[in-house]
């Protein structure tokens, strides 16, 4: 089972994103360079956080222009999983793997904290490792993480039990203020229509390291890992 | 058919009735410099373009369909274009 992380120009988190896959998960990993076209036969796409290309335009417009975003689309219609993490989730909007976009933060603050969520469901190939409504603690770092849809889609994605995480208070609480950036509904990630492409805006590759806090973003890895061994 | 180059603006804005906090805090800004009467503000992007086209219509239809695939959010954002000037 092996992971392939995707650098563009202007990643920033590919790094902890295959520290995260090799030093706590013991799996395997490589590094994809946006302009090849291989995906080296990796189980797993993981699209980093970042500002890929400076964030121009709008955030993850331009990288999905980028040659390797072919094979990530062409991977995902086949069913492999996606991992899109803060500007990874920007990117797999803009490039119609999920719905809705990624605005500015509602309080016009770049937040770099560590956030609740609770695990909304723990039936995905990504969360299968967490229970039901666990609360986990895990760092956001995005100027860009409001989570907007028309009504329809979110009626679908609610409908679906395709919101995995939600911002929540430490007692598991979806509240107005324990939402980081106005997202609706408190949307914290999200996955595909065929659960495949998991978006999240909070960073689980931050949090595997008992050294750096709870480890409480491992599970997830974990998830995959147990799935795709399957 | 000969070609010529015309230059068309594209205005592009946040989708009305989306909350827009950059707008809202320059509303809080001019308020506080005094212009009272303010009662809405919102900040979008201003993209000029200068195309090879047949004619200005072709011009105006091309940048049309760049708007709704790259320029322009279909989800969050609004755009106008303006009409095509020969450069």
């Amino acid at each position: 089972m092996k992971f392939g992380i995707v650098t563009f120009p202007g990643s920033n988190c590919d790094y902890d994103a295959y520290r995260a896959v090799v030093d706590q998960l013991r799996a395997e990993a490589t590094y994809l360079w946006h302009k090849t076209e291989d995906l080296e036969g990796v189980d797993v796409v993981v699209l980093p956080g970042g500002f890929s290309y400076g964030d121009y335009l709008r955030a993850g417009a331009i990288a999905r222009f980028s040659p390797i975003m072919r094979q990530v689309v062409e991977h995902a219609r086949r069913g492999g999983p996606v991992l899109a993490i803060c500007n990874g989730f920007q990117i797999a909007c803009e490039a119609g793997l999920l719905p809705g976009a990624l605005v500015r933060n509602a309080g016009m603050r770049f937040v770099s904290d560590a956030v609740h969520l609770r695990v909304e469901n723990a039936g995905t190939l990504f969360t299968s490792g967490y229970e039901q409504g666990a609360v986990l603690r895990i760092p956001i770092a995005h100027g860009e993480g409001r989570y907007v849809a028309d009504s329809t889609t979110i009626g679908r994605l609610e409908d679906d039990d395709r919101i995995v995480f939600r911002y929540c208070d430490p007692a598991g609480a979806v509240t107005g203020d324990a939402n980081p950036n106005g997202s609706m509904r408190g949307i914290a990630g999200i996955v595909s229509d065929e659960g495949n492409v998991l978006g999240m805006m909070p960073h689980p590759e931050r949090a595997v390291d008992p050294l750096l806090g709870p480890p409480d973003g491992l599970p997830l890895f974990e998830s995959l890992l147990a799935r795709m061994a399957v | 058919m000969k070609h010529r180059v015309y230059r068309i603006a594209v205005h592009i804005v946040p989708r009305a009735g989306l909350l827009d906090p950059q707008g809202d805090t320059i509303t809080d800004a001019l308020h506080s410099l005094g212009f009272k009467h303010v009662q809405s503000v919102h900040v979008g992007r201003h993209i000029v373009i200068e195309t090879e086209a047949p004619d200005a219509l072709q011009a105006e239809t091309a940048v049309q369909e760049m708007c709704e695939k790259l320029l322009a959010n279909p989800v969050t954002e609004d755009f106008e274009i303006t009409s095509a000037v020969p450069v």
